[in-house]
């Protein structure tokens, strides 16, 4: 059975991969995703906040109260011991490029252009092997307007693609007036890949203490839907890989996002809920499921059920809506 | 730092200081350190332990083995260990840690072991405690047997250590090397380093062997450290008499050897002077290098003087001595830096009039007059100018003998008068004063400044940095010399070229100009526009302005840092403006040094800091102005005096000039003779050092007293009075109705002392109240100070006059504890300190009754701190005696405090029923069988012993036992003795005694302000560390859990004991206070308190406390022996299972961050603390569970 995937560029043994997740955190658990199949690691995201906060909150909470006291000069052993997020970062993706032989994939979060991106460059030092830049970015400002954020992320990305040579993806969110002519933006600019989707992180409201409060659900399968539709929508509008993130759970989890248009599928929740060894599951569910079906490779899976090969196109397109509305009025 | 080991090509020059210096030689030449925090040798051993973390190597391929002790007792005896087991050990210390080490210093020399100890000179705690320097430590050794060698500058310090070492190897007497502290250990200036050969060839490797074949071993067992008796002892005590012999020549052996490998020549007696000189000066240290420079003055005046520096003081040679002497010399004049009272003369002196009386006794010769002098106690300057006084002094027939120099001694006149004026300073000396905020980065950018200069182009450059006593706002005072030629000058700059004020509101306070040269250059960082600056200076500014002719030129550091995204660090900014005025360096030049050195301090900080800061400097030239000086526009506002004009004598006389940093112009008559001082002096110095400071919303306010409660400074405060009270108060006075059953029709005030608030917004944090339509808002925000402090602080003097709550009605809640009046405040301590909050509450609740004893360490610092402190009196005039020992006695030292009050309180217990007749049975009755549970317990046997007072009073005077009563009358009012520190003295160097005096039974209440670190000198680990967090001496993250102090006190059953996070549960840290105080016994209260060695924002300090009980890492609890007399279980738990993963409350931590850079260690270290912390909760939850026993007798139940 040949589940071979090209996934931005990089030849891996199958599409199932485990997602950005805190999993890669604990070197005994990235050792069991190895052994369970992975074949590639995809690492958490390093946040331009936490690049620039962090950097600057060292310089403030540790040199502030420096030279100020005769009795003491300083506060905290010297500068070079002290590791922060950052370089923990860059430190992590060695050690685990050290531990396993898959390919490791760095993750960097940022929206603005600013120093964080020098970071692009320092990950692809560290050894990864590829790079997902997750676009996460929140539209608040009434001023500026759907095009001008369209140009600044694409500035962005440019300047990521700029500095480095490893293969890029780039990770979305589902909200853009036109998903397929953005995609094709990134394509020109070189984009490796398309991630769809990130998940929003949104927060929750404290009613007695007057907070927002920060929470993360675990996905649900039901996200996939809305993957599945843009899987099958860009497939083949685009060469940049499809990657679908979110929801994917199951067996036939897999298989809908490779039939959709996906040349990889990123796995998180259902790693994190059952463990390292559920990636197994999954890659041993998609080799029987084909082998049952005879079919010999990922190759005419994919993408066989999007919007240019579906036997009904329609069902993906507003036309699906109207019946189902239809349908639910009688 | 010079490279410890193995660097191809040494620089030929570099700036650093003898801390440094000596450091990067002990590492090389020694296996093995022990050493123990003390200041200001503490970034000796600092160095060494970061060097071992970074595996470099010593001459022997190795990397030293470093461990850190409880004390300096315990770090003397691991080197005793380490030295006879045949390593090569060293250790740096200075002070009470040298006197500490003293039993085994006379071990280690009358066992002849090769061992050199680097000691930064520093004073001996006395009347008062002093961090500065002066020889009174290493003096109080000169009889251990060591070898004392001294260096007088940081080339010096470097050199002798090497020499140090190669001597004791050859001699077998062990070493003590010793620099000034402060003024050598901290001074930078240029040092040529010694390379690895020359260490090598230095050090002899078959006297390295013949050591380590004296080693203890099993394979050739040896015996030492008999139990001699009468018949020996003495006998072979005199056996080492020729290796002391010996000494002397091979020292000088190693100095010339030295010599010849560097080209620096030293003398172990050095003269420097005029060959035939007539008058010569003996001293020891960095003062040598004063005399000499003055010595070279004088001679250039024709006059025949020379300086005779003692580098090598035990063994004293003589025969050296007098052959270094010149032969036409007919008066010396000998100086010490310490002073032995009521000996006939200080050391030095001593030995100086010994040798010449030996030397010449056999020769026909006239011999010189001697005198002997002190100078320089506790870093008291030295100057040029006191040197020519002392040489003046010898040219009378008969000098003062015993003299003093740099003080005016007014009581038994032995000072000799200089001239102030006197500066002997080359032009070609450029100097530069910069006053400077602690915060702001003066110091570190000026030492840059330094080595820019110093290393990076063909100048000599020497900087000094003297800081504030205060924690919070302090001023740093950097002194810098640039010069052509080599910098001999260990004293202040007195007139300076370029003078800089990088903070504005320091021109009210001090005379910054007063050290301006007449044509100097004047930098200010200003707020504000600079053209406008002119008008905004106090008269006295613009007047030294124009009678000095400066040029003057402000800037706006402020902005241009805002803007340039830096905050509040204007550092790099006035550094830049420094460059680009002083014409030390071409402009170009200068500028672009300053971006290279940007690059290499920054470059690890990562980009971003970097750029913030190579935009500031672009941004700072264009901000920079000239201010266009009026010759006679003195339209300022006179600057205000240093304290108000209603303070009391000794404050107006005494503490206002020390406040305006002129103590050194106060006369010995003018203080205390026994180190008493008047508490209540730091409401006099209002510092005015918030930026934005919290305003009440009363209708938003519930009246919690939170804020109170939580303020270290003891600047937000509550009331609750009676509306009559209102009248007259200020229009802006702001009060609501009271909220309270017990106490209807009142109003409430929650007020801002707007002048003594640091705004470290502590109170914000913790308000609870929101604005229920814009959740943002508080009922106390933050706003800008300068807006609001006149208002504010009229509001605040009429607040302080409302009526202070009856204790005796006050309920005992929280909220109610807030209004009981603080004798604890505006303290020196950090901004958003998480000590004193502690501290504050105590004296709230107990304070009118309480003695308290201190041991060394932050809260000694900011609770006994020159010129102002904090603890102050109620209305009746009591309030905290406060007092501090030492660091490693001070639960011992409140034992004695215990013992001293019930031993007055048990006598006039005894005498009462003798008076019985004269006050009445019922009144002695009562007096003696008096329930003092309670406040109103409290009130009415005051009440009581007022009462007996008036009647003994009446009796008639020469009634017997009249007077011996009276005094002892208040001693029938329960007083409480609070034995206060952090946990470097509860769980390391005091732990000892903590634990005897635990073990006594007597009522003592210790209070641990647990940092989980050495604070006041700099975060060093103690064994409160917990597992994870880093701190010096452990600077990968310990790897073991913290020690459980309360633990360890519950198995003696009889010790109240509570561990409290006010953060966390108030209500919790106020019970084991009032629970702490009402047992019997003793009670140790560990007490959670945040601290800037974490690594956050101290406004969080509140929630990081939270999350610490939350997560488990800190379990809330308390133990009662009394509960067990109800059959209750004396374990009570106020907190629940964890409930958070550890890493919530750790992340937020720069501590926790340091084992990031090894992953799995990290993941390793965080798993294990995790496991340790539920583990050790589940211990808790076993051992409030379990059956308990019988509380033993003795537990101090019966104890009064």
């Amino acid at each position: 059975m040949n589940l071979e995937t090209n996934y931005l560029g990089l030849k891996l043994a199958h599409p199932i991969l485990p997602g950005a997740s805190p999993l890669v955190d604990n070197m005994d658990k990235v050792r069991r995703l190895e052994d369970a199949g992975a074949p590639a690691l995809v690492m958490h995201s390093l946040f331009e906040e936490q690049i620039e906060l962090e950097l600057t909150a060292r310089h403030y909470h540790q040199d502030r109260h420096e030279e100020s006291f005769g009795e003491a000069t300083s506060y905290f052993p010297d500068d070079d011991e002290f590791t922060l997020g950052p370089d923990e970062y860059l430190e992590r993706i060695r050690r685990i490029r050290e531990a396993v032989s898959v390919p490791v994939i760095g993750s960097l979060n940022g929206i603005r252009l600013g120093g964080w991106v020098d970071y692009a460059g320092l990950i692809e030092r560290a050894g990864a092997s590829a790079l997902e830049l997750n676009m996460y970015f929140l539209p608040t400002d009434a001023s500026e307007s759907a095009a001008d954020t369209e140009r600044r992320m694409l500035e962005i990305v440019k300047a990521v693609k700029g500095a480095i040579k490893i293969p890029l993806a780039v990770k979305l969110s589902p909200f853009f007036s036109s998903l397929p002519h953005f995609t094709q933006e990134l394509e020109v600019i070189g984009v490796d890949g398309i991630v769809l989707f990130n998940r929003f992180y949104q927060p929750d409201i404290d009613i007695e203490n007057l907070e927002a409060t920060p929470h993360l659900e675990l996905s649900h399968p039901a996200e996939l839907r809305l993957r599945l539709r843009w899987l099958a929508i860009l497939f083949g509008q685009t060469k940049a890989t499809l990657i679908a993130s979110g929801g994917v759970h199951r067996t036939q989890d897999v298989i809908k996002a490779v039939m959709a248009g996906a040349g990889g599928v990123q796995v998180v929740s259902s790693l994190l809920k059952f463990g390292p060894e559920h990636l197994q599951t999954l890659i041993k569910g998609l080799s029987s499921w084909m082998e049952q079906r005879e079919y010999e490779s990922l190759k005419p899976i994919q993408g066989s059920m999007s919007l240019r090969h579906a036997p009904n196109p329609e069902a993906l397109e507003r036309a699906n809506y109207l019946r189902m509305l239809q349908v639910w009025r009688t | 730092m010079i490279a410890p080991n193995n660097t191809p090509s040494q620089p030929e020059r570099v700036t650093l200081d003898a801390n440094d210096a000596v450091a990067s030689v002990a590492y090389r030449l020694n296996d093995a350190f022990a050493i123990y925090p003390i200041t200001p040798s503490t970034p000796m051993a600092e160095i060494v332990d970061q060097w071992t973390s970074r595996n470099r190597l010593n001459l022997w391929g190795q990397v030293p083995q470093v461990m850190e002790m409880q004390s300096e007792g315990g770090a003397a005896g691991a080197l005793h260990g380490l030295l006879q087991a045949g390593a090569l050990a060293s250790s740096f210390t200075s002070s009470q840690g040298l006197l500490l080490m003293i039993p085994n210093l006379y071990k280690i020399a009358g066992e002849l072991t090769p061992f050199c100890l680097h000691v930064a000179a520093r004073s001996l705690a006395t009347h008062a405690l002093s961090i500065f320097g002066d020889h009174s430590d290493v003096m109080a050794c000169r009889q251990t047997g060591f070898a004392l060698l001294s260096a007088g500058s940081p080339q010096e310090a470097q050199d002798f250590a090497c020499i140090a070492q190669a001597a004791t190897l050859k001699s077998r007497v062990p070493f003590m090397h010793f620099f000034d502290g402060f003024r050598t250990s901290h001074e930078i200036n240029a040092v040529t380093p010694l390379s690895d050969e020359v260490l090598r060839a230095m050090i002899d490797e078959s006297a390295v062997l013949a050591h380590r074949r004296r080693a203890l071993t099993p394979d050739q067992p040896v015996l030492r450290g008999t139990a001699q008796n009468p018949d020996v002892f003495f006998q072979a005590r005199e056996s080492a008499n020729p290796y002391y012999d010996r000494t002397a020549g091979i020292v000088q052996a190693a100095m010339d050897q030295f010599a010849e490998l560097t080209g620096r020549a030293y003398r172990i007696f050095e003269y420097e002077g005029y060959p035939e000189a007539e008058r010569v000066l003996v001293v020891m240290g960095s003062g040598g290098e004063t005399v000499a420079e003055t010595v070279a003055w004088l001679r250039e005046k024709g006059e025949k003087v020379g300086v005779l520096r003692v580098r090598l003081f035990r063994p004293f040679s003589v025969e050296h001595f007098l052959a270094a002497l010149p032969a036409t010399v007919r008066s010396i004049s000998v100086l010490d830096r310490c002073k032995e009272p009521g000996a006939a003369g200080e050391p030095l002196y001593q030995d100086v009039v010994s040798a010449l009386w030996e030397g010449h006794q056999n020769e026909n010769r006239t011999q010189p007059v001697v005198v002997g002098g002190r100078y320089g106690l506790g870093s008291k300057e030295f100057t040029p100018a006191m040197v020519k006084a002392v040489f003046d002094e010898l040219k009378h027939e008969q000098p003062k003998n015993h003299f003093t120099v740099g003080i005016v001694d007014d009581v038994t006149h032995h000072s000799l008068p200089w001239d102030s004026e006197l500066d002997i300073e080359s032009p070609e000396v450029n100097r530069a004063l910069f006053y400077g905020l602690g915060s702001d980065g003066t110091v570190g950018a000026n030492k840059n400044t330094v080595k820019i200069i110093g290393e990076e182009t063909d100048n000599f450059a020497q900087g000094y940095f003297v800081y504030d006593s205060k924690k919070s706002g302090a001023m740093t005072i950097s002194h810098l010399r640039f010069s052509p030629r080599p910098i001999r000058a260990p004293y202040l700059i007195r007139t300076a070229d370029f003078v800089a004020c990088h903070h504005f509101p320091f021109l009210q306070r001090f005379e910054i100009l007063e050290s301006a040269a007449r044509g100097a250059t004047f930098l200010l960082n200003a707020p504000g526009e600079p053209e406008s600056i002119w008008k905004r200076l106090p008269r006295e500014v613009q007047e030294a302005i124009v009678e000095k002719n400066l040029r003057f030129y402000a800037i706006d550091a402020y902005k241009v840092a805002r803007e340039a995204g830096m905050g509040g660090r204007t550092n790099i900014i006035m550094q830049t403006c420094f460059f680009a005025l002083s014409g030390v360096l071409p402009k170009e030049t200068a500028l672009e040094k300053i971006k290279d050195s940007i690059e290499k301090t920054y470059g690890s900080k990562g980009r971003k800091v970097v750029e913030k800061n190579l935009v500031a400097v672009d941004s700072t030239l264009a901000a920079l102005r000239e201010v266009n000086v009026p010759r006679e526009a003195f339209n300022g506002t006179p600057r205000p005096p240093a304290i108000a004009e209603d303070a009391p004598d000794f404050l107006q006389r005494v503490t206002a000039v020390m406040m305006a940093n002129k103590g050194d112009l106060l006369p010995v008559s003018a203080f205390p003779v026994d180190g008493t001082w008047p508490t209540g002096t730091s409401k006099w110095e209002r510092r005015n050092l918030a930026t934005h400071i919290p305003v009440w919303d009363p209708d938003l306010c519930i009246q919690c007293n939170k804020c109170v409660m939580a303020c270290p400074h003891a600047t937000i405060r509550a009331k609750f009075f009676d509306k009559e009270e209102l009248t007259g108060a200020p229009q802006t006075f702001k009060s609501t109705k009271f909220r309270s059953r017990d106490f209807p029709d009142h109003l409430y005030s929650l007020q801002v002392a707007p002048e003594d608030c640091t705004g470290c917004e502590l109170c914000v944090h913790v308000c609870p109240a929101k604005d229920k339509a814009e959740p943002g808002r508080k009922a106390i925000n933050m706003e800008p100070q300068p807006e609001l402090v006149a208002q504010e602080r009229e509001n605040y003097d009429f607040f302080l006059e409302l009526p202070a709550p009856d204790r005796t009605q006050v309920p005992g809640d929280v909220k109610h504890s807030q209004f009981l009046e603080p004798l604890f405040e505006y303290s020196g301590a950090c901004a958003g300190c998480g000590e004193t909050p502690y501290v504050k509450l105590l004296t709230q609740l107990f304070g009118d009754r309480s003695l308290i004893a201190n041991a060394t360490g932050c809260s000694s610092i900011y609770g006994g701190n020159l010129p102002t402190t904090p603890y102050t009196v109620d209305r009746d005039g009591r309030g905290p005696a406060w007092s501090n020992s030492l660091f490693e006695d001070n639960a011992e030292f409140g034992l004695g405090l215990r013992l001293a009050v019930d031993q007055r309180a048990a006598e006039v217990r005894l005498l009462l029923p003798d008076y019985a007749s004269k006050l009445g049975d019922d009144l002695v009755r009562d007096l003696l069988d008096a329930d003092q549970g309670t406040e109103t317990g409290i009130a009415a046997q005051r009440e009581r012993v007022a009462g007996a007072r008036e009647k003994l009073k009446a009796l008639p005077d020469g009634e017997a036992g009249k007077e011996r009563i009276l005094h002892l009358l208040d001693y029938l009012v329960k007083k409480n003795v609070w034995i206060l520190g952090g946990d470097g003295w509860a769980y390391d160097i005091g732990y000892g005694g903590l634990d005897h005096v635990m073990s006594t039974g007597r009522d003592v209440n210790i209070l641990v302000l647990d940092t989980e670190v050495y604070s006041n000198t700099g975060g060093q680990c103690s064994k409160s560390t917990p597992m994870g967090a880093a701190a010096k001496f452990f600077v990968k993250g310990k790897p073991l859990p913290k020690k459980d102090l309360g633990l360890i006190a519950m198995t003696y059953g009889s010790v109240y004991v509570a561990r409290i996070a006010m953060g966390a549960k108030d209500s919790q840290t106020l019970q084991a206070l009032k629970e702490a105080e009402s047992y019997p016994g003793p009670s140790l209260i560990i007490a959670y308190s945040h601290c800037i060695a974490h690594g956050y924002s101290m406004f969080q300090g509140m929630d990081q406390q939270k999350l610490a009980v939350q997560s488990g890492a800190w379990p809330i609890f308390r133990y009662d022996p009394r509960l067990g007399d109800h059959g209750k279980h004396p374990l009570q738990l106020d907190c629940r299972p964890p409930s958070i993963p550890l890493s919530e409350y750790t992340a937020n931590e720069l501590r926790f961050r340091a084992a990031k850079g090894d992953p799995e260690r990290a993941e390793k270290m965080g798993r294990l603390a995790q496991d340790h912390v539920r583990s050790h909760f589940r211990l808790y939850e076993q051992l409030a569970a379990s059956s308990f026993g019988i509380v033993p007798e003795g537990n101090g139940h019966d104890q009064k």
